[in-house]
């Protein structure tokens, strides 16, 4: 009983010496105070206008302050330390205020004509115009799961596939396979549509339908998933190829076995990249499954819709009730691209334990 | 004692360290002890290898020249050597994983039982399940279990057996890990430590039932006490498959092997300078660049 009371005596008390002292954190703020009062006095004195210019101006000021803080702490070299971290932070805000600006735009006008029918009903009867509480987004819904899980179904197999051959197989073709999955990443959108258009449906193989659609979204799909599933690939370490061969398996159940369950979640990243490159593609669509605005599931006959041909066509009506129907497309398709990406995450996670 | 602090938990370590330095030193000791530890003679029964005339190549780099070496059942062969001197190339020329490396080349006959592994034809992946490999790192599959693990390369190779849950115990008791991981063979290999993954490793290669194994270095990352178990794992192993193992370690090579083959690679090609008992080689060596190298004077 002693030893211990005395051990517990002796404890000290855990500190993270490594951290700053909240009052060393006091010249930084007053650094980033002047630079803010800096800012609003040149907008105010000079002919700089507007929130942007402040932005800049605080970044400019705010920058070259924390510097000359860092030179008198610790000398010239922790000046490039200093803005090296400005500009890293400024990327952060450039690269997130967009994309929170989007989010946020799209959930506020797309709220207004949320409703339960937006869900149940199509828009065979109801006119654009109707009120909110008429027609709904039933059919452009599984219209895009439909065609994403499709052109999920076509493109991950021969995506990975292929980075399989690009890592594992090395054949004399290596190099101009990876040119063309390079060359294909670049083909703009509307020319995969066309090409579907050319010679699928033009050519009699089928008409405008879901499965023409998927078709088409699987060309951009393709190059996304393979380019990534080979780089996911060339991390697992040969040491386990190595491992697996020399314990009497061949090439491909030891690809099987051991690289691609190795592999798994990356090659889960290369399924959500390649499913958020043409969630949101309209210009295919139009071509191939052409838009329609009944309750139609069945995708190898007849045309179908998707979200994003939805927005498309109710924004083309100019009607003020239509863009508010369209801004509500908008916001289902955000949410349904979500709810595939947690999707296949899950899935990712389930089969691992 | 509720919360134990840092300075005690430390002051036990310390304790427990030097516990286990002690059992280290008198198990080496009686391993060395042991009567017929060294040169014992081969015996007729299981498979015997044999390398004629074997070179290898990385393209146009001559990496070793001529090589002649026979392994008998129940023996284990040390092969020692400078970085660099072509051993552990040529432990990869048994079992042709050489030819993994693009640029690979060789020449020479390597026989299993009488028949060359490399004559056209032959079924490479039957090869490699008759003769096994541990690595210089621990390499376990990181998707599987333990017992999965073990078991890994009856799947590989679509082998059927009815007694996996027998054989995967008899494999981890052979490895000397049986008792450190009966209670969590559904737990992931990663979560093992660096010692215990390298014997897993052991398991999982003793679970094919190979005739030889090949060792590259398999204590190179690992602490004394991982090693000396390993040892031991070799020393029973020698029972029934031929083992022969490239160390670094010299100590490592007198106390585990009955022979030792000594590599050097001078401005050209790695060669094999001596081969004799284990005994000899560290004892009365016939050639002055083995005596310089095994009493530590160069390399």
């Amino acid at each position: 009983m002693m030893s211990t009371n005395q051990i517990q005596l002796n404890t000290p008390a855990p500190r993270k010496p490594w951290q700053k002292a909240p009052s060393a954190l006091v010249p930084d703020a007053i650094v980033f105070l002047v630079a803010f009062i800096a800012a609003e006095l040149t907008i105010s004195l000079t002919g700089f206008k507007g929130r942007l210019a402040l932005l800049l101006l605080f970044t400019l000021y705010s920058t070259v302050g924390s510097m000359a803080l860092a030179f008198k702490r610790r000398g010239i070299m922790a000046m490039s330390d200093a803005l090296a971290s400005s500009f890293i932070y400024l990327s952060i805000a450039l690269v997130g205020l967009p994309l929170f600006s989007v989010i946020f735009t799209v959930i506020l006008r797309g709220r207004h004509a949320l409703r339960i029918n937006t869900f149940t009903q199509d828009m065979s009867v109801a006119q654009p115009d109707a009120p909110f509480s008429q027609g709904g987004a039933l059919y452009a819904i599984v219209g895009t799961i439909l065609l994403v899980l499709i052109a999920t179904a076509i493109s991950v197999p021969i995506g990975v596939l292929t980075g399989l051959y690009l890592t594992e197989v090395r054949g004399k073709a290596e190099g101009l396979i990876r040119f063309l999955v390079q060359a294909m990443s670049g083909v703009p959108s509307i020319v995969a549509g066309l090409f579907i258009y050319a010679v699928w449906i033009v050519g009699g193989h089928g008409g405008f339908s879901g499965f023409s659609g998927a078709l088409a979204l699987s060309i951009l799909m393709l190059p996304t998933v393979a380019r990534t599933a080979e780089e996911v690939l060339k991390l697992i370490p040969n040491d386990l190829r190595e491992a697996g061969v020399a314990l009497g398996g061949t090439q491909w159940r030891t690809v099987a076995m051991v690289v691609l369950p190795a592999a798994r979640s990356g090659l889960i990243t290369a399924t959500v990249l390649g499913i958020a490159r043409v969630a949101g593609e309209t210009a295919p669509l139009l071509l191939t499954i052409f838009g329609t605005t009944t309750n139609h599931f069945n995708p190898f006959v007849g045309p179908m819709s998707a979200l994003p041909i939805y927005v498309f066509q109710l924004l083309g009506t100019g009607l003020n009730v239509a863009i508010d129907r369209a801004w509500t497309g908008a916001l289902v398709l955000l949410v349904l691209v979500s709810v595939l990406f947690a999707l296949a995450r899950g899935i990712g996670r389930r089969t691992k334990s | 004692m509720k919360n134990p602090t840092s300075k005690d938990r430390n002051e036990r370590d310390d304790v427990s360290t030097q516990q286990n330095d002690r059992v280290t030193v008198s198990s080496f000791a009686s391993i060395a002890d042991r009567p017929g530890f060294i040169a014992k003679d081969s015996r007729a029964i299981g498979a015997d290898l044999e390398a004629r005339g074997v070179h290898a190549w990385f393209g146009a780099h001559h990496a070793l020249a001529d090589i002649n070496l026979s392994f008998s059942a129940g023996t284990v062969t040390a092969l020692i050597g400078p970085s660099g001197c072509g051993k552990s190339t040529f432990l990869r020329t048994l079992n042709r994983m050489h030819e993994f490396i693009p640029t690979a080349a060789m020449a020479g006959e390597v026989l299993l039982d009488g028949v060359d592994i490399y004559k056209q034809g032959t079924d490479v992946t039957k090869i490699r399940l008759k003769i096994g490999m541990v690595f210089q790192k621990p390499n376990p599959f990181p998707s599987m279990t333990i017992g999965e693990n073990v078991l890994s390369g009856l799947k590989l190779a679509q082998i059927k057996r009815s007694d996996k849950e027998d054989l995967m115990e008899e494999c981890l008791v052979r490895a000397g890990l049986w008792n450190e991981v009966k209670d969590r063979l559904s737990a992931h290999g990663g979560s093992l430590s660096g010692g215990q993954q390298q014997r897993l490793c052991i398991a999982r290669a003793l679970a094919v039932q190979p005739e030889v194994l090949l060792m590259d270095e398999p204590c190179s990352a690992l602490d004394p006490g991982s090693t000396l178990r390993i040892e031991e794992t070799i020393r029973h192993l020698s029972e029934s498959v031929i083992v022969v193992i490239v160390t670094h370690n010299m100590q490592q090579a007198a106390r585990v092997s009955d022979y030792t083959g000594f590599f050097l690679s001078e401005e050209g090609p790695g060669r094999l300078i001596e081969y004799a008992p284990t005994r000899e080689i560290f004892s009365r060596p016939k050639d002055q660049r083995t005596e310089a190298y095994v009493t530590g004077r160069f390399g």
